[in-house]
């Protein structure tokens, strides 16, 4: 077996993609991944702390079963500003607008994403709509929920709908844009001998990933504008009062919108694939079937959006189509926390701050999986449905899955992206305050919920207050759980200790260059002779070596 | 070189997929409201001009073959006719658009523009004019030219796009920047352009064509 240490690493050089160039200039018409992938860090992460500030303002005045600090119509908008900025401006640009960017052309052994300045126009694309969804919050803000269900949003809701839903739209460019990148890059820019079945499961994810991007965003983008239209214009294919349909609506929303819950988890759940074999020192369980189960999940994603709508006059057949089409999509994702959880068996796991992060994804996304089939089948749901289960439910999948994998994904290529090691003590504490605030911030929402307490209510009857106070008190915990990683992130810049190349000793081909890395990644292009997380050979591991041994003495 | 024209012909089939999801959620409501309304969408689709129609469809099948033209002139390095091919697809484009205006100001005189589209011309064709259908209303009828508008509009501002990337091709290719060797501009937005007029070849039978045999009877 060649040891992992004993890899040529080039020579430490002072110059690297972040001092090659100065100024804000180089900044802003960079055409560098690697710097594209840092100013959507910056950008999401600003997102993220102001969908965090409303997220806090919900908490607060569920605390109270009265309606006592947002009157009902504030908090309409508040929880509507929460789920549009989170959803369309932290999760789905998330990791791969981020760690994506940085890590695709790193992982394949390539100089940089196929088209760098489609990269770059991307970005200024999610600004554009980001500062025109921002502007339409300063204004007065939107009400409809994140899902903008007519006729109330084409009709009655006074409020930024039309400002809003603009921003969505254009923000949905940059998504395509990013996918179609990938897609790309995946496909014709992969370095010598990295064929497609050495490639680290994180590019198998971003490829499924991008796929849902390419083909549901674009209708995301068309129902809002027919909404807006239908809005500015009084015509109406959504609206009944002018002979339309507002269910076709919620068919076309779902049709983007749940796949869009697997544009956020499944980046989050390559980046686990990397924490549990690397962390763990072994080749991934049975590779091919977490790779392909990264496209089943894609293909199942673009089926099953019937099942937000069982209390919809939709059919009763159709509803028990996307019911089954529903369990079915629970196959590729156990699959993989089979696997996932296989590759752990009799391995050396090392608990490093990341691999707690990987960890706590595993069982988090297990419980929001789980409630998923109670809400995928037809009578439980009818009783769910609009309760705070389902509250708990996607919060689980979306930051119990999405976000802790984006954080523990952060954390292991930290030094890789900055050159510094974030505190490892601080590191592996803030994991546990987030994951035990995280709990308790949504187990009991399972409970009121289960007991009919309803989403989207600013008041509530007294006897679910114990469960909000939980959640609340759970919330300020887990916020606690941001804010540390958010301080020690920034000193490390300035006062980490400074990053080896290959600080965790592993294979990869990102691990192959210096940190940072070089303005084109390598200095010469990689050629690639070994497979994916090749820790050891099969032949010597210690299992397989006593059982030939054995099998030679018998024949 | 070879990496980059792969590239990037394989980014621009990704992205004509997009655009058949996008175009796809108007095909859907559609169906759907052709479904519901067969009478008014028959009505309506009758008053649309078909000659007009007709010709466009012409004029667009023609442009699509001097682009494919200019691809193969600009493949073999012929440098004369692969400008004039582009320009003639350019001059086939905007005299689609031409025609498309006309027809959109015949609804306008008609105000058969849904809603209030156009300020101070809000919804309300003549009913006599329009022969209407037994059990189709006017408020379906306004249903069908929303979609008429939406979907054609559309394709139009598709066109207005690829007319704009003709106009970049020309210019480049008058420099001579194309030859065998470095094509892959004109081949990408050759791509784009075949796309725009297939979508073309399917409104304009669900549009113009389809349903008009009931009225006369």
């Amino acid at each position: 077996m060649k040891p992992i240490e004993s890899f040529e690493l080039p020579s430490p050089s002072k110059v690297n993609y972040l001092n090659a160039v100065y100024g804000l200039k180089s900044w802003l018409l960079t055409k560098d991944h690697k710097r594209i992938a840092l100013l959507y860090l910056v950008s999401i992460t600003f997102f993220f702390f102001i969908g965090g500030i409303y997220a806090l303002m919900i908490r607060l005045e569920l605390l109270t079963p009265q309606g006592d600090f947002l009157a009902s119509t504030t908090y309409n908008k508040v929880f509507t500003q929460h789920g549009i900025i989170m959803i369309f401006f932290f999760l789905i640009p998330s990791i791969p607008a981020t760690l994506g960017n940085f890590l695709i052309p790193m992982m394949i052994g390539a100089k940089d994403l196929a088209f760098p300045r489609i990269n770059l126009l991307s970005w200024y694309i999610f600004l554009i709509g980001g500062v025109i969804t921002i502007y339409a919050l300063l204004a007065g803000g939107v009400d409809t929920g994140w899902t903008f269900y007519t006729p109330f949003s084409t009709t009655f809701s006074n409020s930024y709908v039309v400002a809003t839903g603009l921003g969505i739209f254009i923000n949905g460019f940059s998504s395509i844009l990013t996918g179609l990148n990938f897609i790309v890059t995946i496909h014709t820019m992969r370095a010598p001998g990295m064929t497609w079945f050495r490639l680290p499961l994180f590019i198998w994810s971003h490829y499924a990933t991008s796929l849902i991007m390419i083909l549901g965003t674009p209708v995301i983008a068309i129902t809002v504008l027919l909404l807006a239209f239908e809005r500015v214009a009084g015509v109406g294919i959504f609206n009944p009062a002018l002979g339309g349909d507002p269910i076709l609506f919620q068919h076309m929303f779902w049709f983007y919108s749940h796949p869009a819950v697997y544009i956020m988890v499944l980046p989050s759940m390559g980046v686990v694939s990397e924490l549990i074999a690397n962390f763990s020192r072994k080749n991934i369980f049975g590779y091919s079937f977490v790779a392909f189960s990264s496209i089943a999940i894609a293909v199942f994603s673009f089926l099953v959006w019937g099942h937000h709508m069982f209390v919809t006059p939709q059919s009763v057949y159709a509803g028990m189509i996307f019911s089954f089409l529903s369990f079915a999509v629970a196959i590729p994702s156990a699959i993989k926390v089979f696997n996932w959880t296989a590759t752990l068996y009799k391995s050396s796991i090392s608990y490093d701050t990341p691999m707690l992060y990987g960890l706590g994804f595993i069982g988090l996304f297990t419980v929001g999986g789980m409630t998923g089939l109670f809400l995928a089948s037809l009578a439980t749901d009818v009783h769910l449905s609009d309760t705070y289960f389902i509250v708990a439910h996607f919060h689980y999948i979306m930051v119990g899955g999405a976000l802790m994998g984006y954080l523990g994904g952060l954390h292991y290529w930290w030094p890789k992206i900055s050159g510094r090691m974030y505190p490892e003590g601080w590191g592996r504490f803030s994991a546990l305050v987030t994951f035990v605030g995280f709990n308790l911030t949504f187990l009991p929402q399972f409970v009121a919920g289960y007991l009919g307490m309803p989403r989207r209510y600013h008041a509530y009857p007294p006897e679910f207050q114990v469960f909000n106070v939980l959640s609340t008190a759970g919330a300020s915990i887990l916020g606690f759980g941001m804010l540390i990683p958010a301080i020690y992130f920034v000193w490390s810049m300035r006062y980490g200790r400074r990053a080896e190349a290959n600080p965790w000793h592993l294979p990869g081909l990102e691990w192959r260059t210096q940190s940072p890395p070089p303005t084109e990644n390598f200095e010469t292009t990689p050629i690639v002779t070994w497979e994916a997380y090749e820790f050891a050979p099969p032949e010597e591991t210690e299992v397989v070596g006593k059982f030939r041994s054995e099998v030679e003495r018998a024949t | 070189m070879e990496q980059q024209r792969e590239a990037g012909t394989l980014g621009m089939w990704i992205f004509l997929v997009t655009e058949i999801m996008f175009f796809g959620g108007m095909f859907l409501a559609y169906t759907l409201y052709r479904t519901f309304y067969p009478a008014a969408f028959a009505s309506a689709s009758n008053h649309l001009d078909i000659t007009l129609g007709a010709v466009n469809t012409v004029v667009l099948i023609l442009s699509s073959f001097t682009m494919a033209m200019a691809v193969y002139f600009t493949q073999v390095g012929k440098q004369r006719p692969q400008v004039l091919c582009l320009v003639l697809t350019l001059v086939l484009g905007v005299t689609f658009l031409g025609i498309k205006a006309v027809e959109y100001h015949e609804k306008y005189t008609d105000r058969l523009i849904p809603g209030k589209l156009i300020p101070g011309a809000e919804f309300g064709p003549d009913p006599h004019k329009l022969h209407l259908l037994e059990g189709a209303t006017l408020k379906q009828v306004e249903m069908f030219y929303w979609i008429y508008f939406a979907m054609t509009g559309m394709h139009a501002v598709h066109m207005i796009i690829g007319a704009g990337l003709l106009t970049y091709l020309i210019i480049f290719s008058l420099k001579r920047r194309f030859d065998p060797e470095y094509h892959g501009p004109v081949e990408v937005i050759g791509l784009y352009w075949h796309f725009v007029d297939i979508v073309w070849i399917f409104l304009f039978p669900l549009l113009y064509l389809l349903g008009r045999h009931l009225l006369d009877h």
